[in-house]
C-alpha cells in the first residue's frame, strides 16, 4: 500500500489570487443558475401534483406561488433560466471552437448577461 | 517501451473513467432543451394563476402534457448531471457520497412526482 500520510504539495492559485474577469464570472453564473433551477423546480412541480388532487389543496398552493413570494422565486427563475439558456448555447459555440478570442468571449459574456435580462422583461410581458 | 497502443489507452477511457459520455449527454440535452424551454415558459407562465379549472384544461391537451413531461425528464436528467459535477467539484470523501446520492434520488423523485401529476390531469 502507497503510504497514507498527506505529502505537502504546491497549491496552484485558485479564485482568491486571480482578478475577477467576466469570461470567470459568466462561467460561474452559469453554474449558479443552473443548480439554483432547482427551486422554481420544485414548487413547479409541487403545483402540478396540487392540480391533479383537487380545487382544495390546488387553492392552497396557487396562493404560495402566485403571492410576492412565488412571484419572487419564479421571476429570479426565469432570468435563471434564460441567462443559463444564453451561456449553454455560448458553451456549444465554444465547443464548437469558436469565439474563443478574449475579444469576443467578452462580448458573448456581456451578452448572456444583458440578453438574460431582455428576454426576462419580454417573457414577463408575454405571461 | 510502452505496450498498449495509443487507441487501447483511450479505450480505458481517460482520467474520469467516463470518457466523453458526460459531455456528450450534456450536450444532446442542452439542445432539446433549447428547443423546448421558449415554448414550455410561455405555456406554463400562462397556466400559472389562471385557476384550476384552465390549468385541468391547459395539462388534458397532449401539447402541454407531453412538452412539460419532456421538460421535466430531460430537465432533470440534465440537472442532476450538472448538480453532481458541481458536488464533485467541492466536496469530498463521504459529503460528496451523501450529497451525489441525494441529488440523484431526489431527481427521480421530482420526475416521478411531476408524470404522475401529469397521468392524473391528462387522464
Amino acid at each position: 500500500m502507497a503510504d497514507l500520510k498527506p505529502v505537502e504539495r504546491p497549491l496552484s492559485p485558485h479564485l482568491q489570487i486571480y482578478r475577477p474577469q467576466l469570461t470567470s464570472i459568466s462561467s460561474i453564473l452559469t453554474r449558479i443558475a443552473g443548480n439554483g433551477l432547482i427551486v422554481g423546480v420544485v414548487l413547479a412541480v409541487w403545483w402540478l401534483l396540487a392540480a391533479a388532487s383537487g380545487p382544495d389543496y390546488f387553492a392552497f398552493v396557487d396562493g404560495i406561488l402566485t403571492s410576492w413570494f412565488g412571484d419572487l422565486v419564479f421571476s429570479l427563475s426565469l432570468l435563471a433560466v434564460w441567462y443559463h439558456y444564453l451561456a449553454g448555447l455560448r458553451h456549444l459555440y465554444f465547443d464548437a471552437g469558436k469565439g474563443l478570442d478574449i475579444e469576443t468571449a467578452e462580448m458573448l459574456g456581456w451578452g448572456c448577461i444583458i440578453g438574460s435580462v431582455v428576454l426576462t422583461v419580454i417573457t414577463l410581458f408575454l405571461v | 517501451m510502452r505496450y498498449l497502443t495509443d487507441r487501447k489507452r483511450a479505450v480505458g477511457k481517460g482520467a474520469a473513467h467516463s470518457g466523453t459520455e458526460h459531455h456528450w449527454y450534456m450536450t444532446v440535452s442542452a439542445v432539446g432543451l433549447a428547443v423546448m424551454i421558449p415554448t414550455f415558459l410561455f405555456i406554463f407562465g400562462r397556466a400559472l394563476g389562471s385557476g384550476h379549472e384552465q390549468v385541468l384544461a391547459t395539462f388534458a391537451r397532449p401539447f402541454p402534457a407531453i412538452l412539460t413531461g419532456l421538460v421535466l425528464v430531460i430537465g432533470l436528467q440534465h440537472f442532476r448531471r450538472g448538480a453532481q459535477m458541481m458536488i464533485e467539484d467541492y466536496a469530498r470523501g463521504t459529503t460528496r457520497k451523501i450529497a451525489v446520492i441525494f441529488v440523484i434520488t431526489f431527481s427521480y423523485f421530482l420526475m416521478a412526482c411531476g408524470l404522475f401529476a401529469l397521468a392524473k390531469l391528462a387522464l
